[in-house]
Formats: C-alpha cells, sequence, structure tokens
C-alpha cells in the first residue's frame, strides 16, 4: 500500500513535468512556424496560391536533410516546415519520458510497451515506407 | 488567388474551427478539411496533411492544462497506442492510393457520425467491478482522485477496446483527424473508463497517433507549409481561446447549431465526392 502511495506521487511530479514540456514544445514550435511564415510571406505573399492538385514531386521540404539546410539558408517554406518538426517532435519526446518514468518505476513490461511504441515512429521516420 | 489572400482566409477559417472545435468537444480538424476543399478547393491530400498538423498542436497544447490535474492514466494510453500507432501509420501509407471521392465520402459518414456522438448525452458507464484478466495483467485499472478521497475504477473489455482503438486509429491516418469520437467509443462506451480519465488520456494518445502518421505525410510531400502555417497557427489560437471562454458558457445551443453545421458538411462531402468534384 505503502509503495502504491508513492508511485502515485512520482506519477504526479513526472505528469506535471511532462505538461510544462509540452507547452514548452508547442509554443517553440509555433514561434518558428510563425517566424518561418513571415520570411515566406515577405518573398511570396504576390505569388498564386494553387493547390487544385496533389503534385507531390513539386514538395521541396519533404525530408529533415532538405528542411535543415533549408533552414540555414532561411527559407521561409524551410523554417515552417523545421517548426512543423518540432511540432511533431513534442508529442514523442513525452513517449520517451513516459518510458523513463517506468524505467524508475521498475514496470520493464511498460518499458517494453513504450520502446514498441517509439519503434514504430521511429520506423515511419525512416523514410521507407513512402515509396 | 495570392498568396497573402489565401493566408489571411485560411487563418480566418482555422482560428473559427478550432475555436468551435474546442467549445464543442468536436477537434478542429473536422471543420479545416472541407473549408479547404469544399471552399478553397484546396486538394484533399493537402488538407490532410495540414490538418494533422493542427491536431498535434491542439492536444500538445491542452495536454499541458490537463495533466495538472494528474488523472491521465498513462497505462492506458500507452498500451492502447501500440493499436493506435501501428494503424495511423498504416492509414497514411495507403491514403495516397485512395480516390479522392472516396476519402472525401468516407471523411462525410465520419463527420456525421462525430456530430451524432457530441449531441448524445455521455454516460458514464465506469464502475469498480471486477474487470476481465487482461486489464488486471497490464496493469490498467486505477484511481482517480474526488472530493471525497480517490476512486478506483476498474477497466473491461480490453480486446474490444484495442480493437476499436485500432479503427480510430486507421481513420486518424487516412483522414487526417483526432478521430475523438471513435476514442470516445472504445475508452467511455467498450472500455467503461471513467470520463475524468477517458478525456485526458484520449488526448494524450492523440498527439502521439497524429504524429505517427504527420511523419508519413511529411516524407510524402502532403504537408504543405504554405498550408500547414496558416492552419495550425489559427487552429491552435482558436483552441486556446476556445478553452478560455468554455470554462464560464454553456454550450448546449452551440452544440446543436454546430452539429447541423457539421451535418451540412458531411452532405457537402459526401455529395461532391460521389459526383466526383473533389
Amino acid at each position: 500500500m505503502k509503495k502504491e502511495a508513492k508511485s502515485v506521487f512520482v506519477d504526479k511530479d513526472i505528469q506535471f513535468i511532462l505538461g510544462t514540456l509540452l507547452r514548452v514544445g508547442v509554443v517553440t514550435a509555433m514561434t518558428v512556424v510563425f517566424v518561418g511564415g513571415l520570411i515566406y510571406l515577405l518573398v511570396a505573399s504576390n505569388k498564386i496560391a494553387d493547390y487544385h492538385v496533389f503534385k507531390p514531386e513539386l514538395a521541396e521540404y519533404s525530408s529533415i536533410s532538405a528542411i535543415l539546410s533549408g533552414v540555414l539558408s532561411f527559407n521561409g517554406k524551410a523554417i515552417i516546415q523545421f517548426g512543423t518538426l518540432l511540432l511533431i517532435f513534442t508529442p514523442i519526446t513525452r513517449v520517451v519520458f513516459s518510458v523513463f518514468s517506468f524505467l524508475i518505476e521498475r514496470d520493464y513490461m511498460y518499458v517494453t510497451i513504450g520502446l514498441f511504441v517509439l519503434a514504430v515512429i521511429l520506423f515511419s521516420l525512416s523514410n521507407k515506407l513512402v515509396g | 488567388m495570392t498568396v497573402l489572400l489565401f493566408t489571411i482566409i485560411v487563418l480566418a477559417g482555422a482560428f473559427c474551427a478550432g475555436l468551435l472545435g474546442s467549445l464543442t468537444g468536436l477537434g478542429g480538424g473536422v471543420v479545416i478539411i472541407p473549408l479547404l476543399t469544399l471552399v478553397l478547393g484546396v486538394d484533399i491530400h493537402y488538407a490532410i496533411g495540414a490538418s494533422i498538423v493542427s491536431v498535434i498542436a491542439t492536444s500538445s497544447g491542452s495536454a499541458a492544462a490537463y495533466v495538472k490535474e494528474g488523472i491521465t492514466n498513462i497505462r492506458i494510453g500507452m498500451f492502447l497506442e501500440i493499436a493506435t500507432t501501428i494503424s495511423a501509420v498504416l492509414g497514411a501509407i495507403i491514403t495516397v492510393y485512395l480516390n479522392p471521392s472516396f476519402i472525401a465520402v468516407m471523411f462525410g459518414l465520419i463527420l456525421m457520425f462525430s456530430a451524432v456522438m457530441m449531441l448524445r448525452k455521455k454516460v458514464d458507464h465506469s464502475d469498480n467491478d471486477t474487470s476481465g484478466k487482461l486489464a488486471t495483467f497490464f496493469k490498467l485499472n486505477g484511481s482517480y482522485p474526488t472530493a471525497e478521497g480517490p476512486k478506483s475504477y476498474a477497466v473491461h473489455n480490453v480486446v474490444g477496446g484495442f480493437v476499436m482503438m485500432f479503427f480510430a486509429g486507421i481513420i486518424s491516418g487516412l483522414l487526417g483527424i483526432g478521430s475523438g469520437a471513435l476514442k470516445v467509443v472504445a475508452m467511455d462506451n467498450i472500455m467503461r473508463i471513467p470520463f475524468k480519465v477517458s478525456t485526458t488520456t484520449s488526448n494524450f494518445m492523440m498527439g502521439v497517433t497524429a504524429a505517427a502518421s504527420a511523419v508519413v505525410y511529411l516524407h510524402r510531400g502532403q504537408i504543405d507549409p504554405g498550408i500547414a502555417m496558416p492552419v495550425t497557427i489559427g487552429v491552435l489560437i482558436g483552441a486556446t481561446v476556445g478553452a478560455k471562454i468554455l470554462i464560464r458558457t454553456k454550450t448546449d445551443k452551440l452544440k446543436i447549431i454546430f452539429a447541423i453545421v457539421v451535418g451540412f458538411l458531411a452532405l457537402q462531402m459526401i455529395y461532391n465526392g460521389l459526383s466526383g468534384k473533389l
């Protein structure tokens, strides 16, 4: 009984840290998206927006390496995509933290489950699934 | 239409979507996709990509408020994520091979279902009766704090909930929405988890599930920065404002109005899908 009470306490602490982490992650990502958006609009605001047909071959920033090199040259679109990447990584970080908290509680079954979920996400991140 | 005008219209539309989505509990994606496709003529694949990014933003943003109450059952969330991440990735892979008309019809049907679910009075089925072997094995049962001290609950029908979550993940990956309505069915109705726990846990899962399919969309070029930027910013600001208003407003009437609007959008999506206009 005592042990249970303690683990609830640890859970709550970790959840509080996680909540803050999520908010920081979202705010940071959105700031990056916003800055990228301003740069993008400065350059492209008078161009024609055409999204009537899906043309994946025209997507310039659809891989992490392309996004990073675009960010270095201050390309607005690349910076927006970088912000999107940060946003995608926010909930993933939450899973990583949960795995650590299960590790602290020595709940190895849930360490395994958490790692499996991470593996699924990392596998899709590896770019092998899109032909 | 110039990029500037497009950005402003999408920004305003996404703000409304986020606002209404958080006031009614329906989420932003279900409104933003019809807006982009029906009103602005955006290809549905781009609309899906932008919508999934906004799902991550709103779920992670509101999670900060939820976890303070400390009632998310991380074990239930993590366990069900096995189902939702696999199926979301699968859905995101298949979606590009599907005919846009088919996606539109399916979207319309899910939209209608979500509207009905929104209007139905939620009934808390939770209890602390003995639950199955699986729930015990996976340590899913838990307790949450109330005014009278911690209240225990038992999780039921783990297999049924898992299968339903797999379905919710596929829909999320196919259509770029959080599919909250389906998650409610899985957690509240099938697994009989109390609201206080299911709402926050479902929100926890939504971000992770959306991230899994977003990665696939990104690689495929479905997340276009020109659309994703105004959609994400608009929906997130709208949802944040909505959450603030929600505390001091009754939403019953708003829900009925919104259900009619959503029903109309659903019919439009189905009609346009069937007539091959999307």
